[in-house]
């Protein structure tokens, strides 16, 4: 199963299910990480962690393991 | 007639602004630039409302100290008019939190904030279809420039006067409608009165808020049966869970909305010039270099010659033109011996010992404001955050850190933002070893002493073994008392903006005006009593040596404790005691003590008493012991327990013995 994080800057896909329990998720899915939203990965932090992602028109930075647990189909439509 | 309204919004969305525009910038209370730590309240210009400005939330599910605050608020409080501010270029995000405000079935307006960056980005976004979409009056607005924000209190007006209305029309899909109508059944049984909004509570059943559930105190039946209809909505879906259904469904309808009333045209997706910044900013290879030359570039400009010329010359105003002035006064009165103590050495010594440092503390709120204001801070938190979780941090405590070099006591409110309970409490412990404003008189009176020909190096030795000593207790705490899971890091990129030098403005004199406040009261008050103190005997005698005074005899008695450090005089550890007070008060009583007040008379009398080991080991004390009182206060409030706070308190004094010793001793062996 493809996740957020196999996504390389630039790269969009597609939320499938979020993968986590408790505030964490409360916190993702009202930040508008639902399935069915498309995410690109903007960036990755200069020490290698946190990234950047883009969804809804504006830029949210979470975790690797956040990203991890965010599971997606690749989309690579222009 | 007065009314009642609330300000509700997403963080980043110039709510703060607004509330400034709305009330005038008088109304201001106790707030850093992006930091709403508690709600404050403001009179309108006109009409005389009251505005009561919220934090800054992104859904009203229990998460943050923040949205918790602002719930409670909204539903308990009874505000007569919502008004709702939204970023216009973030429509999606931002109806989020509004879909969940129309739940509340409150008159509600929206202000659709930044409307010049709407229409810069070229797109179009139709207020009029807006507001016919989600049944709520929608005013366009640009806060920053006073655009169009009397029409937003206007209709606010109306609808307090019930001459405006605002129908919510929230269309969800059929199955999470079915589901909430379902449940608003059940509960309207036991509530049908009104004040409890049972809209918004339904999907507060349907999410799984045992928070909510509990305040409605339903029957087991009925929760039996709301269970029943749970169970059946999470089998409609293929990845059953009730609350990514029902934020779904929000999202869903908001997408229909946004998709009705915006039109991005053909370029939706050209690089702003906040993505261009974005760019360089945090770009892989530049990202560090450039976090730390604004770093060095600030404390620079703080620390540097501008700083210094500018406390030159306030220097130059007391001493030079206040001092003699009132001396010339007082000889024309021949006035007593003692009141040229008084006056010349106790108040204008040890006032003008801490307004000296004005200059380069404005400066230093200034740059901080800069960062915050225009986007910065969450930048650096992003860059900042793999290294700051080594310490058992998150990125976010990056913000108070760094605000910890103004001021503590905002800074540790500025740690309510963290969305952990064990990141904020490790956050609000080491925050005060980032050297605040007010420790800066230390250095700079010790350095220029005793450091003549390296000041600048050794001011700055200081703020890094803050750093270090941070650092270092981050780690053990980590791997101590903090053990466990690490905190999840959610947050917000916001858009690059222009800081309105107004706002800046704004912010800077709220913190400067705290300062002279300060000046004028507790250390004119403390410069006072520690001269009465070390004039007089315990039998109200003045006396000529101050040995033999009352401060005199009370510090001899807690002078040795520091002897091991070096500084075991009883005008040191005085110095530190007049120090919980105000950090700024250890320079004015310094001055006081050591050369009664005046400037001149300092240098020889320091250089008796202090070696520039025993100074460099004084200023460490300085830096790392117990913060003031008034951050003393802060820390027990914010983490809501005395243990914590004295705890805290204590480690930090500890801490600070320690490394005094370490210096002391260690540099004896070197330094003969």
């Amino acid at each position: 199963m493809a996740t957020l994080k196999n996504l390389r800057p630039g790269e969009k896909g597609i939320v499938t299910q979020i993968e986590t329990k408790g505030a964490l998720k409360r916190r993702l899915i009202d930040m508008g990480i639902t399935p069915g939203v498309e995410i690109m990965v903007r960036k990755v932090a200069p020490l290698g962690d946190p990234i950047e992602i883009n969804l809804r028109g504006y830029e949210l930075t979470i975790r690797n393991t956040e990203a991890h647990s965010i599971h997606i189909i690749k989309n690579d439509k222009k | 007639m007065a009314h009642k309204m609330a300000l509700a919004g997403n963080p980043n969305c110039g709510k703060t602004t607004l509330f400034n525009v709305l009330t005038g910038s008088n109304q201001y209370v106790g707030n850093w630039p992006g930091v709403t730590v508690q709600k404050k309240v403001g009179k309108t210009k006109v009409g005389h409302s009251e505005i009561v400005d919220l934090p800054g939330i992104y859904s009203l599910s229990p998460y943050t100290m923040e949205e918790i605050v602002t719930r409670d608020y909204i539903i308990d409080e009874n505000p007569e008019v919502i008004i709702n501010i939204i970023d216009g270029t973030n429509l999606e995000r931002n109806l989020y939190l509004t879909v969940q405000l129309m739940e509340l079935g409150r008159p509600m307006v929206i202000a659709v904030n930044m409307m010049d960056d709407v229409e810069q980005k070229g797109w179009k976004l139709d207020c009029n279809k807006l507001a016919v979409e989600l049944g709520i009056p929608v005013v366009p607005i640009t806060a920053r420039r006073g655009y169009n924000v009397d029409q937003v209190l206007k209709k606010a007006e109306k609808l307090a006067h019930g001459k405006e209305y605002c129908i919510p029309k929230i269309v969800y899909d059929t199955k999470t409608q079915n589901a909430l109508n379902d449940i608003l059944f059940i509960i309207s049984e036991k509530h049908y009165d009104k004040a409890i909004p049972l809209q918004f509570f339904a999907g507060k059943l349907l999410e799984g808020d045992e928070q909510a559930a509990k305040k409605l105190d339903l029957s087991k039946n009925q929760m039996a049966r709301i269970e029943e209809i749970i169970v059946a909505y999470e089998g409609t879906a293929e990845y059953g869970d009730r609350e990514t259904m029902l934020a779904d469904a929000r999202y869903k309808y908001i997408e229909q909305v946004a998709k009705k009333s915006l039109n991005k045209g053909k370029d939706a997706n050209k690089l702003t010039v906040s993505d261009k910044i974005d760019k360089i900013v945090t770009n892989r290879f530049l990202a560090i270099p450039i976090f730390l030359l604004m770093m060095l570039g600030m404390f620079l400009l703080t620390f540097g010659p501008i700083g210094t010329v500018l406390s030159d010359w306030v220097d130059y105003l007391f001493q030079g033109l206040l001092a003699p002035g009132v001396k010339l006064l007082l000889d024309n009165a021949s006035a007593p011996d003692w009141a040229y103590g008084l006056f010349l050495d106790a108040i204008i010594g040890g006032v003008s010992g801490i307004l000296v440092f004005l200059p380069q503390i404005t400066i230093l709120f200034l740059c901080l404001s800069l960062l915050e204001d225009s986007g910065y801070m969450a930048r650096a938190a992003f860059i900042m955050d793999r290294l700051l979780r080594k310490l058992g941090l998150s990125g976010k405590s990056f913000i108070p850190m760094l605000m910890g070099f103004g001021c503590t006591t905002p800074a540790v409110m500025a740690a309510r933002a963290l969305d952990n309970e064990k990141d904020r409490k490790l956050t609000m412990m080491l925050t005060p070893f980032m050297s605040c404003g007010a420790r800066l008189p230390i250095y700079a009176l010790f350095a220029e002493l005793f450091f003549e020909k390296n000041q600048g190096l050794i001011v700055f030795t200081m703020y890094i073994l803050g750093i270090v000593v941070a650092i270092i207790t981050g780690v053990v705490l980590k791997n101590t008392l903090f053990k466990g899971n690490v905190a999840p890091f959610v947050m917000e990129l916001p858009q690059y903006r222009l800081p309105l030098l107004k706002s800046i403005l704004l912010h800077v004199w709220e913190k400067v005006k705290g300062f002279i406040i300060k000046a004028g009261t507790i250390i004119f008050a403390m410069s006072i009593l520690v001269w009465v103190f070390q004039n007089f005997n315990t039998s109200f005698q003045m006396v000529t040596d101050a040995d033999q005074s009352m401060l005199g005899q009370f510090g001899a008695w807690i002078a040795p404790i520091f002897i091991p450090l070096g500084f075991g005089t009883w005008q040191a550890s005085v110095a530190l005691l007049t120090g919980l007070i105000a950090k700024e008060s250890v320079v004015s009583t310094i001055t006081v003590l050591f050369a009664g007040g005046s400037q001149a008379a300092l240098s020889s009398a320091l250089a008796g008493a202090f070696t520039p080991l025993s100074a460099f080991a004084f200023m460490a004390f300085s830096l790392l012991y117990m913060p003031c009182i008034s951050a003393f206060v802060t820390i027990r409030k914010e983490m809501g327990s005395m243990k914590w706070a004295l705890g805290t308190a204590v480690m930090q004094t500890g801490i600070a013995y320690f490394v005094g010793l370490l210096i002391y001793q260690i540099g004896s062996l070197f330094i003969h």
